[in-house]
């Protein structure tokens, strides 16, 4: 009998604990949000954040979006070919970057830059009693180190996705008239005439949400961490995953939601 | 005056505390001694709200220590953490003046730095390590910052959490006599967890001995060599035989 239930068992235990992990993440994300509108307000650690999460990741964006563009213009113009479509090469890569592989791929290497550094770094502090050292100074960790965090990442995020798509179009502009033959005049003025105020409406809550994501993922593994490096190698791990996994979950519902009508 | 009355915690199975009465009279330096894991670092940090005890309560001046204004209730307090817990991204200066430097006690900066360094001085450390980060500090440094911030804001009440762990028999000596210097200047009420009978024997008014989860022994500490009691005279003597199981 036991054979026969303890994997039913098993199965039950695995989606209480996730459902809890659920109920757990939304309220320590509501908590982290309500925080950000309550003084005190840390205006050096929001700074830091914001230099971290926007300035340090440009580099990073900058590089994945020029050779997303570059590569979706040449799918673009091969895929076309076999159907006499080439010359939409310079509409679908602006819708493309725009709507969906600008903040999805912006989205995920926030995760994996800024995720992991923010739950790491947080998940140190965990460990070595700093985390308990701010609540005996009075100062509230989720204040201190989430609110800013979440809000600088709130803020940045969308600007990121903006500078990640401008440059993934510009990628497929390079490829489009160097490789392709496209004229580069007729090329901008597709991609301007084409795209609408939703495309990028859409871009930049989209990156908005996935910056809330990765900040509050980050966090909330590296607060809840294990003991010892093995635990903040754990939350590190754990935040970035479960970071990755909500960004494109996110992304379909948002898709859903600008675009299906 | 810092209270507890049948003070209970655990953590889901494992009962740490199991009704623990002690009274730790206003100015007096008492020190809690036990072996590992008997939960000397749970009792200060019921005391501090970083763990809700289950059961029992925890007065301090008769106020309940679970209730009231945290901020307030706070800011008498001053602790030093086993590993210094240091903030790394702020350099030694604005560590020790953390709490000058933001809530109900900030000051101005460069006033808030000239404390600082004055605390810095206090301990032991020159001005030249204010602007240095943790990272840069050897171990001993890093437990005088820990101390110099601990009492910044010149608390009523400090925590010492195992102030001389990983620390050379002549740095703990250094810091054993910081605390004591410092813990009879300010007037403070001290707590202090160890396992170093000699930070004992310099830090002491009062000792008591935690074990099994309630206090076994508690006395002044000219009294701990001559209690008769099995389980203080077998930690005292670090002896394998005796009451205390050798392996836990």
């Amino acid at each position: 009998m036991m054979i026969l239930t303890a994997p039913l068992a098993a199965l039950g235990r695995a989606t209480l604990a996730f459902f809890g992990l659920i109920g757990q993440v939304t309220l320590f994300a509501l908590s982290a949000l309500s925080h950000i509108f309550r003084p005190p307000f840390y205006g050096r650690e929001f700074l830091m954040a914001l230099f971290n999460i926007g300035w340090l990741s440009l580099p990073v964006v900058g590089l994945t979006a020029i050779f997303t563009g570059g590569a979706l213009a040449l799918q673009i113009y091969d895929g076309g070919s076999r159907f006499s479509a080439e010359a939409v090469v310079p509409q679908i890569v602006a819708i493309g970057m725009v709507r969906e592989l600008g903040p999805v791929l912006v989205g995920l290497m926030v995760a994996a830059r800024v995720t992991s550094s923010i739950a790491a770094e947080i998940a140190t502090m965990k460990v070595t009693e700093q985390i308990d050292a701010l609540t005996t100074l009075s100062t509230h960790p989720m204040k201190y180190l989430t609110a800013p965090r979440l809000l600088a990442a709130l803020i940045v995020v969308p600007v990121l996705v903006g500078i990640g798509d401008i440059i993934g179009i510009y990628g497929g502009f390079v490829v489009g008239t160097k490789q392709l033959g496209f004229n580069p005049a007729t090329y901008v003025q597709n991609t301007v005439d084409f795209l609408q105020r939703s495309d990028i409406v859409s871009s930049l809550i989209k990156g908005s949400v996935f910056g809330g994501i990765s900040a509050t993922m980050g966090c909330y593994y590296g607060m809840n961490s294990g003991r010892g490096a093995q635990g903040v190698g754990a939350a590190t791990k754990a935040s970035v995953q479960a970071a990755a996994v909500l960004i494109l979950a996110a992304n379909f519902l948002l898709t859903s939601l600008f675009f299906t009508s | 005056m810092i209270t507890f009355e049948n003070v209970h915690k655990s953590f889901g199975p494992k009962h740490v505390l199991r009704g623990v009465d002690l009274e730790v009279p206003k100015g007096e330096s008492m020190v809690i001694i036990g072996g590992s894991g008997t939960g000397k670092s749970v009792t200060l940090k019921c005391v501090l709200g970083l763990l809700t005890p289950d059961q029992g309560t925890i007065t301090v001046d008769g106020n309940d220590a679970t209730k009231g204004d945290r901020d307030a209730f706070l800011a008498r307090f001053g602790m030093l953490f086993q590993g210094g817990a240091l903030f790394d991204s702020l350099t030694v200066w604005q560590n020790v003046a953390f709490r000058l430097l933001r809530g109900s006690l900030k000051r101005p900066k460069a006033e808030a730095r000239e404390i600082a360094i004055e605390k810095l001085r206090r301990v032991g450390l020159t001005p030249d390590v204010a602007d240095l980060f943790p990272s840069e500090l050897s171990g001993g440094m890093q437990k005088r910052v820990g101390l110099a911030r601990a009492i910044a804001a010149e608390p009523e009440i400090i925590f010492f959490d195992e102030p001389t762990t990983g620390l050379d028999p002549i740095m703990s000596g250094v810091i054993n006599d910081l605390i004591r210097e410092i813990v009879v200047e300010m007037g403070a009420t001290a707590m202090t967890i160890t396992h170093d009978m000699t930070s004992v024997r310099a830090i002491a008014d009062k000792v008591a001995m935690l074990h099994d989860g309630v206090i076994q022994w508690t006395g002044p500490v000219n009294e701990m060599d001559t209690s008769g009691d099995p389980y203080l005279t077998q930690f005292i003597s670090g002896s394998a035989e005796g009451p205390i199981e050798a392996v836990r």
